[in-house]
C-alpha cells in the first residue's frame, strides 16, 4: 500500500487526533492474513502517482533550478502511465485485500467499473491541472513541493473510489484532502493564499473529525468497517442501536458533503478558490468534487442503502439548496471586483455540485441500487473536462491580467480568438446549450433521472436553476465577443500596473503546457459532442 | 426522385449550414477572397444558403406529393443509446411548407445583409451565426426525436441572442438576455414534459408516438406533458400572456434579426404544438384546449389593441413594435385554429402560419428599410403631423408596404386571409368533447379582432403611405427600392399573392398529414 505510505509522510503535518483514530480504526478491518498476495496491476493506477510523488521529492534535492521545468514533465508523463495502467483493468473483476473469514470476508480495494471511470476521471483531472499549472510553478511556485502535493493528493483521490471499507474510504479522503491545504497555501508572502488555506483547513478538519465520530458510531452498530456488510446488517440491527445506526450514517454523509461542497457547507469556496494559485482552485473543483462524490455514492448506494428512503429526500434537498445557493451566488458576482472571474468559476462550480447530488436524491425511489448514479459520474465526466477547459483559459488570461476580473475578457475574441472560441464552448457547455451539445445532454440525463424517479418538484427547481446559470455564462460569453474600450489591448491598463515591458512580452507569449491543456480539453470537449455516447453510456445500467 | 437520394438530400440540409457557419470563421481559401474579407464572408453566406435553398426546393419536388401523410426522405440512426436518442430525420406534408420557408428567408436575409449589412462588428460573426441559426431552424423542422427536437430547439437561442445583442439597436444586450431566459426557461420546463413522455412511452420517437396516439399514456401523465410542453411552446409561439420578451426582441434586433424572428422561430413553437402535443397527448390536449382558445383570442385582441395604441398620433409607437404586437395577435389566430382541434382548423394554423412568415417577413424587411432611409422606426418622427406621404416620395416602397399591411390584415386573394378563415371555421365548430357555446363565444371575439386589425393596419397605411403634397415633394429625395431590396422582397410578395389565390397548394400537402396526426383516417 504505497498510498499508505504517503500518509505515514504526511501525518504530522494534519494533527495527531484523527489520524491516531485512523490508524486504530484501520487494524481491524485490514488485519488479513500475512501470507496475502496484493494484486499490484490493481492497484497500480494509485501507487503509480503516489510513488512517483515521492519520486519527485528527492529528485528536487538534486535538479538544478533551471532543470525544474523536468518534473513537470515526470508528473505528466507518471499520470499518463496512471491512465495507461487503467486499461489491463478495463472489465473490471480485479480485487485486492481480501479477507476471508468465518464472518464474511470483504475487499478493501475494487476496480470495478465505478472505480475505473472514476480514477479515469481522476488521473485525467490531475493530468490537465499539471499541464495547466506548469507555467506557474515554473515562475512562481516551489516546484518540487508542488508537484508531491499535486502527486499525493491525486493517488488519494484514486484511491477514493476504489475503496469498499470505511478506514481506507476515510484515509483516502485524508490523502487527497492534506496535500490540497498546503497546495492552496503554497504562494509564499501571498495573505490571501494563507488565510483561503486556513479557511480550508479549519471547515475540512471539523468534517473529518465529523465523519470520524459518524464512522466510530456505524462500527458500534454494525460491528463491520466494510461497506457491503454495513449494508446487509442495517436495519437489522436491535432496537436500541437504531438510532446510533441513523446518526452513524448522517454523520458520515455530512464529512463527505463537506468536501463536495454541498450547501449550507459551501461557504469555504469561493474565498478558498480566490485566494489558492488558480490551477489549484482547478484542480479542487474538480478532483476534489469528484472526492467527494465517489464516496457520498460509495456510501448511499452500498452501505446506506437501507435507509435510502431517508436520505433520499434529503439528498434532494441539499441539491435544491445547493444549485440555487451556487447560482444565485453567481449571479451575484460584479464582473469588474478582483478575481471575479475564478469567484464566478467557484460559485458555479457550487451549483454544478447540485446537479451531481439530483441522481442521488432519484437514487432512492424504487429501482436497484446503484440505478441512477451513472448518471453522475457521466456528469461529473462531462464536467471536469469543460471546467478545466475554462480554468485553462483563465490561466492564459490570468497571465497579462493579474487581477483576474471578468471584465478583463471584454474583447478575448480580438486579442487571442482561439481561446475565446475555446471558453465560449466550455461555458456554453457549462450552461447546457449548443453547441455545448455534450453539456445539454448530460443535463437531459440528469433531468431524466429526476423525472424517472418522480420528483417533479426536483426537475422544476433544477430547470429554474438552469435559466438562472445561463445568465451568468451568456453574460460572460457576450463580454469576450464585446468590443474594448478605447482600443486598448487589455481594457484595464490602470489596474495592471506592472503588467508592463519585460511581463508584457511574457504575456504575449502562450505556454506551450497551457495551449496543449485547452486544446486537449477543447478536443475533448467537441469529440464528446459529437459523441456523447461515450461519457453517457454509464447513465444507463447499474455501475456499481 | 427515391428515397435514399431524398434522405441525402435531407441530410445535406441539416449539415451544410453547419458546415458553413465553421467555414465562415476561417479565413477565406485563395481564388475566393473577392474584394476584402467582409465581402467575401458575407459572399459565402450567400452561397451556402443559396445551396441550402436550392437543396431545399429539390426535395419539394421529389416529395412524392401523392402520400403527403406519410414521412419521407427519413433516416434512422441509433445516436446515444444510453437515453434512447435517434438521429431520426424525415419531412412530410407539414414540415415540408416551413423547412422551404425557413430555407428561403434565410437566403433573402443573407442576400440582404450582402448589400446592405447592419451596423456592428465584423460580418464573418453575423455570417456565422446566422447560418447556425438556419441549421437550428432547419434541424427543428426535420427532427422526428423528442430529444432531437429539444436540441434543435434550443440551438437558435445563441445564435439569436449574438445576432441582437451585438447588431441590434438601442436597448439590445436588455432585450437580447430577456428573450434568452425567458425562451430558455420555456424550453428546460418543455424537457421536463418531453422527458416524462419518454419516460412513461419507453421512446422518444415522434413518429411511433404519434400513431400511439397517446394510448400508452395515463390521463394524469398526459395532463402534465401538455402543461409542461405546452408552456415551452407557448414562450415561444408566443402566447399571452407569455409574450412580454417579443416586442422588446423585435424592437432590438437587426431587420435580419427581426425576419427571422417572426418568420421562423416563432413557427418553432406552433409546429411543437401540432407535432407534438396534439397526436401524442390528445386527451391532455382537450382538457387545456379551451384554456389555449381562451388565451388565443385575449392574444388575438390584445395584440390588435396594442397596436391600435401605438399607432395613433402622439403616443410615438415604433413601426417595428407595431408588427411584433401584430404578431402576438397573429399567432394567437394559429393557436386558436390548433386549440380547436379539428381538420380545418389545424389546416388553418399551418396555412396562418407560413402566411404569417411570408407577410411579416416582407413588413419586418419593408420597415428595416424605412428605418434605414428616416434613421428612426419611430411613426411620429416617420409621419409628423400629416404623414409621411410615401407614395409621392418613394411610390415603390409605398406601394409594397401597403401591399403588407393589406395582407397582413387578410384581404382575400392574399395569403393572409385563407388561414385566419380556416382557424375561425375550426373553432365554430370545434372538435370531440369541447363545449361548442365556448368556441363559438371565441370565434366571434377573434372576428371582433380582425376588424381591430384592419382598423391599425390601415392607419399605418394612412400615416405613413399617405400624406400632404409638400411632404410628397420634401428634399432631400428619398430613395426608392434598389435593386437588391426588389430582389430580396420579390420573392415574398410573389408568393404572398401565389397562396393567397391557389391555397390548395399548401392545403393538399397538409391536409392528409394533418389527418393522420389527429388520429383520423
Amino acid at each position: 500500500m504505497t498510498s499508505l505510505g504517503a500518509i505515514a509522510v504526511l501525518s504530522p503535518a494534519h494533527g495527531p487526533a484523527p489520524a491516531s483514530h485512523t490508524a486504530h480504526a484501520a487494524v481491524p478491518a485490514l488485519a488479513a492474513p500475512l501470507t496475502e498476495s496484493v494484486d499490484w496491476a490493481a492497484i497500480a493506477p494509485a501507487a503509480i502517482p503516489a510513488a512517483l510523488a515521492l519520486v519527485l521529492l528527492v529528485a528536487d534535492l538534486f535538479l538544478p533550478p533551471r532543470r525544474k521545468q523536468l518534473l513537470a514533465w515526470f508528473t505528466v508523463a507518471g499520470l499518463a502511465l496512471a491512465l495507461v495502467s487503467l486499461i489491463p483493468l478495463r472489465a473490471g473483476h480485479h480485487a485486492t485485500f481480501c479477507r476471508t473469514d468465518l464472518t464474511g470476508g470483504g475487499c478493501s480495494y475494487t476496480a470495478d467499473r465505478f472505480t475505473l471511470v472514476v480514477q479515469v476521471l481522476v488521473l485525467g483531472g490531475a493530468l490537465l491541472t499539471a499541464l495547466l499549472s506548469a507555467p506557474e510553478v515554473e515562475e512562481e511556485l516551489p516546484a518540487g513541493e508542488f508537484w508531491f502535493l499535486l502527486l499525493a493528493s491525486a493517488a488519494g483521490a484514486t484511491l477514493l473510489p476504489a475503496s469498499r471499507d470505511l478506514a481506507t474510504l476515510i484515509v483516502a479522503l485524508e490523502v487527497t484532502t492534506l496535500p490540497s491545504f498546503a497546495l492552496v497555501g503554497l504562494r509564499r508572502g501571498d495573505r490571501l493564499g494563507g488565510e483561503a488555506a486556513l479557511k480550508f483547513f479549519l471547515t475540512s478538519v471539523t468534517a473529518t473529525a465529523v465523519s470520524l465520530l459518524g464512522v466510530s458510531f456505524l462500527y458500534a452498530t454494525t460491528g463491520t468497517l466494510y461497506l457491503d456488510q454495513i449494508g446487509r446488517t442495517l436495519g437489522h440491527e436491535p432496537g436500541q442501536l437504531h438510532t446510533l445506526g441513523k446518526a452513524g450514517a448522517a454523520l458520515t454523509l455530512l464529512g463527505f458533503a463537506f468536501k463536495l461542497a454541498v450547501a449550507p457547507f459551501h461557504f469555504w469556496v469561493p474565498d478558498t478558490y480566490a485566494g489558492a494559485p488558480l490551477p489549484v482552485a482547478a484542480y479542487l473543483s474538480v478532483v476534489g468534487k469528484a472526492a467527494g462524490f465517489s464516496g457520498l455514492i460509495l456510501l448511499t448506494t452500498l452501505a446506506f442503502h437501507p435507509y435510502a428512503d431517508t436520505w433520499g429526500p434529503a439528498m434532494g434537498v441539499l441539491a435544491a439548496l445547493t444549485m440555487t445557493v451556487g447560482n444565485v451566488g453567481a449571479l451575484r458576482q460584479r464582473p469588474d471586483s478582483e478575481r471575479s472571474a475564478v469567484r464566478l468559476l467557484a460559485w458555479s462550480s457550487i451549483g454544478q455540485a447540485g446537479y451531481l447530488l439530483v441522481p442521488l436524491a432519484a437514487e432512492a425511489a424504487g429501482r436497484p441500487a446503484g440505478y441512477h448514479v451513472g448518471t453522475t459520474v457521466a456528469y461529473a465526466l462531462m464536467y471536469a473536462v469543460v471546467n478545466l477547459g475554462a480554468f485553462a483559459v483563465a490561466a492564459l488570461v490570468t497571465r497579462s491580467a493579474p487581477a483576474g476580473r471578468l471584465t478583463d475578457y471584454r474583447g478575448l475574441y480580438g486579442r487571442r480568438p482561439a481561446a475565446a472560441l475555446a471558453l465560449a464552448f466550455f461555458l456554453l457547455c457549462l450552461a447546457g446549450l449548443p453547441p455545448g451539445v455534450i453539456g445539454l445532454f448530460a443535463k437531459v440525463a440528469v433531468f431524466s433521472t429526476a423525472v424517472d424517479a418522480q420528483h417533479g418538484w426536483l426537475a422544476v427547481i433544477m430547470a429554474v436553476n438552469v435559466a438562472i446559470a445561463l445568465v451568468y455564462y451568456l453574460r460572460w460569453t457576450a463580454l469576450l465577443f464585446g468590443r474594448t474600450e478605447n482600443g486598448q489591448e487589455q481594457g484595464m491598463a490602470g489596474t495592471v500596473g506592472t503588467a508592463d515591458g519585460a511581463s508584457g512580452a511574457l504575456a504575449a507569449r502562450t505556454p506551450f503546457a497551457l495551449a496543449a491543456a485547452i486544446a486537449l480539453a477543447a478536443v475533448a470537449g467537441v469529440v464528446l459532442s459529437g459523441a456523447p455516447q461515450i461519457v453517457l453510456r454509464y447513465a444507463e445500467g447499474v455501475l456499481l | 426522385m427515391n428515397d435514399t437520394a431524398l434522405q441525402y438530400i435531407l441530410a445535406a440540409i441539416l449539415v451544410l449550414p453547419l458546415l458553413g457557419s465553421a467555414g465562415a470563421l476561417l479565413p477565406a481559401p485563395p481564388g475566393l477572397r473577392g474584394r476584402g474579407p467582409d465581402q467575401a464572408v458575407l459572399r459565402h453566406g450567400v452561397t451556402v444558403t443559396g445551396a441550402v435553398l436550392v437543396l431545399a426546393i429539390v426535395l419539394a419536388a421529389g416529395f412524392d406529393h401523392d402520400h403527403p401523410a406519410r414521412m419521407q426522405a427519413t433516416t434512422d440512426l441509433d445516436w446515444i443509446p444510453a437515453l434512447r436518442i435517434h438521429l431520426h430525420l424525415g419531412v412530410d406534408g407539414i414540415s415540408l411548407p416551413l423547412l422551404v420557408l425557413t430555407a428561403l428567408l434565410t437566403f433573402l436575409c443573407a442576400l440582404y445583409s450582402y448589400f446592405k449589412m447592419p451596423d456592428g462588428p465584423s460580418p464573418k460573426a453575423f455570417v456565422a451565426l446566422l447560418l447556425l441559426l438556419e441549421g437550428g431552424t432547419l434541424a427543428s423542422f426535420a427532427v422526428l426525436d423528442l430529444i432531437l427536437f429539444f436540441l434543435a430547439f434550443e440551438a437558435v437561442l445563441v445564435p439569436m441572442y449574438f445576432l441582437i445583442a451585438r447588431w441590434g439597436g438601442a436597448d439590445r444586450e436588455r432585450s437580447a438576455l430577456r428573450f434568452i431566459v425567458y425562451t430558455l426557461l420555456g424550453s428546460v420546463i418543455m424537457l421536463l414534459g418531453l422527458l416524462l413522455v419518454g419516460v412513461k412511452a419507453g421512446t422518444f420517437d415522434m413518429v411511433a408516438l404519434a400513431s400511439d396516439n397517446g394510448s400508452h399514456l395515463s390521463h394524469t401523465t398526459q395532463l402534465v406533458a401538455v402543461l409542461a410542453i405546452g408552456i415551452g411552446l407557448a414562450v415561444k409561439a408566443p402566447m399571452w400572456p407569455l409574450h412580454s420578451w417579443l416586442p422588446d426582441a423585435h424592437t432590438a434586433a437587426p431587420t435580419a434579426g427581426s425576419v427571422l424572428l417572426a418568420g421562423v422561430l416563432l413557427k418553432m413553437g406552433t409546429y411543437g404544438l401540432v407535432r407534438v402535443v396534439l397526436p401524442i397527448a390528445p386527451g391532455g390536449m382537450r382538457t387545456f384546449a379551451p384554456y389555449l382558445a381562451a388565451f388565443a383570442v385575449v392574444g388575438i385582441i390584445y395584440g390588435s389593441l396594442a397596436c391600435l395604441a401605438l399607432v395613433r398620433q402622439g403616443n410615438g409607437g415604433d413601426l417595428k413594435r407595431l408588427i411584433a404586437y401584430s404578431s402576438v395577435g397573429h399567432m394567437g389566430f394559429v393557436l386558436l385554429g390548433i386549440a380547436s382541434m379539428t381538420r380545418t382548423g389545424v389546416n388553418g394554423a399551418l396555412f396562418a402560419n407560413v402566411a404569417h412568415g411570408l407577410i411579416t417577413g416582407l413588413l419586418f424587411f419593408l420597415v428595416g428599410a424605412l428605418k434605414d432611409r428616416y434613421g428612426t422606426s419611430d411613426l411620429d418622427q416617420l409621419a409628423g403631423r400629416t404623414g409621411a406621404a410615401l407614395y409621392g416620395r418613394a411610390p415603390r416602397l409605398g406601394g409594397l408596404l401597403a401591399f403588407g399591411a393589406v395582407a397582413s390584415l387578410g384581404l382575400p386573394g392574399l395569403a393572409g386571409f385563407w388561414g385566419e378563415m380556416l382557424a375561425m371555421f375550426g373553432a365554430f365548430r370545434p372538435g370531440a368533447g369541447l363545449s361548442r357555446p365556448t368556441y363559438v363565444t371565441f370565434t366571434a371575439i377573434a372576428a371582433f379582432g380582425t376588424l381591430l386589425t384592419a382598423g391599425y393596419l390601415l392607419t399605418v397605411i394612412r400615416r405613413i403611405c399617405m400624406g400632404d403634397r409638400d411632404t410628397a415633394r420634401a428634399k432631400p429625395v428619398l430613395a426608392d427600392v434598389h435593386g437588391y431590396e426588389f430582389a430580396a422582397w420579390t420573392p415574398l410578395a410573389a408568393l404572398t399573392v401565389l397562396a393567397g389565390l391557389w391555397p390548395a397548394l399548401l392545403l393538399g400537402l397538409t391536409d392528409p398529414a394533418v389527418r393522420s396526426l389527429l388520429g383520423g383516417n
